[in-house]
């Protein structure tokens, strides 16, 4: 058993995701033996070896660094669950 | 009416025997007729018919002229909503096109809708969409199969002839896993040979869009199509990419094809060992020399699999917190607590479990073990492959464990879940290319798939030898 409950609530709270008591009771066992799974990975002697950073073997240009005016707030903004004014609107954050 | 292949249609529409309308109107009711199989989240016939106004006015020497081309809901398209098969994703509309599908409608392909998938590609049987399972369509009445996944409403698409193409991308086997479950061709490319702009982020160092085809010459068109350098994606490859329809050749003379001894793992039936055998046999008679090799780091290839991607995952899912665009939960009393309910409410469980291993995985006390660990296998796991390739010009392996399994089987364990890419995630994690083929069938009769493994870049030479499997089925 790696993970408790409370390193599952601390994780959630990380990753802003708000879990019921059933599912931090679901994802405790199914997260215990997942990470017990990988652990065989620590057969692996990888003392010598660097991490892989970049998988690719091609030459990857770098793109000039160009700003671009696609003017599209209007429409990006008809996506949004709320807005007022030409802005993302959230819940009330400073009093 | 059935059409066979991309030429046939295009000479039909060449000779004035079909109207692009007409072809529009065939997979309409199609796709009407096989409802049930629940295969598109997004069908919208005025859609078809708007884009049929401008197909009409496209030259008839476009590649791709009226050919019904079936995208995965995972490609941001700007006529039709894009959800990723989550309700995260519901209502969102794309305010721009993928570099892929704008490609394909430069070409005049024509979009008969947004396939299911597993829910941001997080799965292998398309059960994890929030838009319900899709159904194989090779599937008895009475038991429902899974069509793999992620991508398996652009398999079954393809498979229930609802399209002649459709679009798919695969980290760790979500093309080539579904292609094999339902009797189609599906090839991933080498990781950067087609652009990931404007493609929903699962795990950026293996996601890779690739095609489904009821053939090995069809994929081989579209892939030429949807390849190329964009600018907009900072691991696009600037290579040329090659004319693979034309240079296919069936020329198996003098190759050598690699045999990996770590694929014949434990619990495979002894019809997938069987179809192997069969397809090594094919090739040796056609000329190819076999090489048996090994790729000793094989085994560790999943449990790195499942370090990497959630931890990527982790971080860019967390682009969805119900400001910008998607579903946001009601009734929050902060800005914390709005993130926190629309992230409960709006991503389902199997993403849940990814988000939250890779954020464990990447925290402190816990980033060196697990991730810096796993990318280090991974490396390992790569140069197995180079290796290889010094002695071999492709690698012969089954795609899948399985041929299709029922709807509900596998899902109560995750582990159980993940083995289905046990063929596939080492050649994703080199970021090498490759094909699943159907190759013979189970006692039931359901299709198996041999895949072919190459060299990165070498797309034509696994074309190639996929091709010259395919002539022994015809």
């Amino acid at each position: 058993m790696k993970l408790d409950t409370n390193t599952i609530n601390k994780i959630a709270k990380l990753a802003r995701i708000k879990l019921s008591e059933q599912e931090s009771k679901d994802l405790l066992k199914d997260m215990n033996s997942i990470l017990d799974w990988v652990e065989q990975l620590n057969e692996v002697d990888t003392d010598k070896i660097e991490p892989l950073a970049n998988i690719s073997s091609s030459s990857l240009p770098k793109r000039k660094d160009q700003a671009e005016d696609i003017n599209s707030s209007d429409e990006i903004l008809q996506n949004s669950p709320d807005k007022l004014e030409g802005y993302f609107a959230v819940p009330k954050v400073v009093e | 009416m059935e059409f066979k292949s991309i030429s046939e249609l295009q000479s039909l529409l060449n000779d004035k025997k079909i109207s692009v309308k007409e072809i529009a109107d065939t997979y309409i009711k199609k796709i009407k007729e096989k409802k049930d199989l629940n295969i598109f989240i997004y069908f919208n016939e005025d859609k078809i018919y708007e884009q049929v106004k401008n197909i009409e006015n496209f030259s008839n020497e476009k590649k791709l002229k009226a050919i019904p081309i079936a995208v995965k809901d995972l490609f941001c398209t700007k006529n039709m909503p894009t959800t990723a098969a989550s309700k995260i994703l519901e209502n969102f509309h794309p305010t721009y096109e993928s570099f892929v599908t704008q490609r394909l409608v430069d070409m005049g392909a024509m979009f008969v809708g947004k396939t299911n998938l597993d829910e941001f590609a997080m799965g292998s049987a398309t059960n994890t969409s929030y838009f319900g399972n899709t159904i194989n369509p090779l599937s008895e009445k009475d038991i429902p199969l899974a069509p793999g996944g992620s991508s398996g409403g652009s398999a079954a698409a393809v498979a229930a002839d609802l399209c002649l193409g459709a679009t798919g991308t695969d980290t760790g086997g979500s093309i080539r896993q579904p292609a094999s479950l339902c009797g189609v061709v599906g090839i991933k490319p080498t990781y950067g040979l087609c652009s990931r702009w404007g493609i929903a982020a699962f795990a950026s160092s293996l996601d890779q869009a690739g095609v489904f085809s009821k053939n090995v010459t069809d994929s081989s068109i579209l892939l030429e199509e949807m390849a190329g350098y964009d600018q907009r994606d900072s691991t696009s490859s600037n290579v040329k990419i090659p004319n693979f329809s034309k240079e296919l050749n069936t020329d198996m003379s003098g190759k050598i094809i690699g045999v990996p001894k770590e694929y014949a793992v434990d619990g495979i039936s002894d019809e997938i060992n069987q179809v192997w055998e069969d397809a090594i046999k094919s090739l040796e008679k056609k000329g190819a020399i076999i090489k048996k090799i090994s790729l000793p780091h094989t085994k560790y290839a999943l449990p790195t699999y499942y370090i990497i991607a959630p931890a990527e995952a982790s971080s860019n899912l967390a682009r969805y917190d119900g400001v910008k665009y998607g579903f946001r939960a009601d009734d929050s009393n902060s800005l914390d607590e709005m993130y926190e309910l629309t992230r409960s409410e709006g991503f389902g469980k199997e993403v849940k479990r990814r988000i939250l291993i890779g954020t464990y995985v990447l925290s402190a006390g816990y980033y060196d073990a697990y991730y810096i660990k796993a990318q280090k296998v991974r490396k390992l796991i790569a140069n197995d492959f180079v290796n290889t390739f010094s002695e071999c010009d492709f690698i012969l392996t089954p795609t899948a464990p399985s041929a299709a399994f029922p709807l509900n089987e596998k899902q109560d364990d995750p582990i159980k879940m993940y083995l289905n890419d046990v063929f596939t995630v080492p050649a994703s994690l080199a970021g090498i290319p490759g094909i699943s083929i159907p190759y013979g069938s189970d006692k039931k009769g359901l299709p198996l798939g041999i895949q072919i493994l190459g060299k990165h870049y070498n797309e034509q030479e696994i074309f190639n030898a996929a091709f010259a499997l395919e002539k022994d089925y015809e």
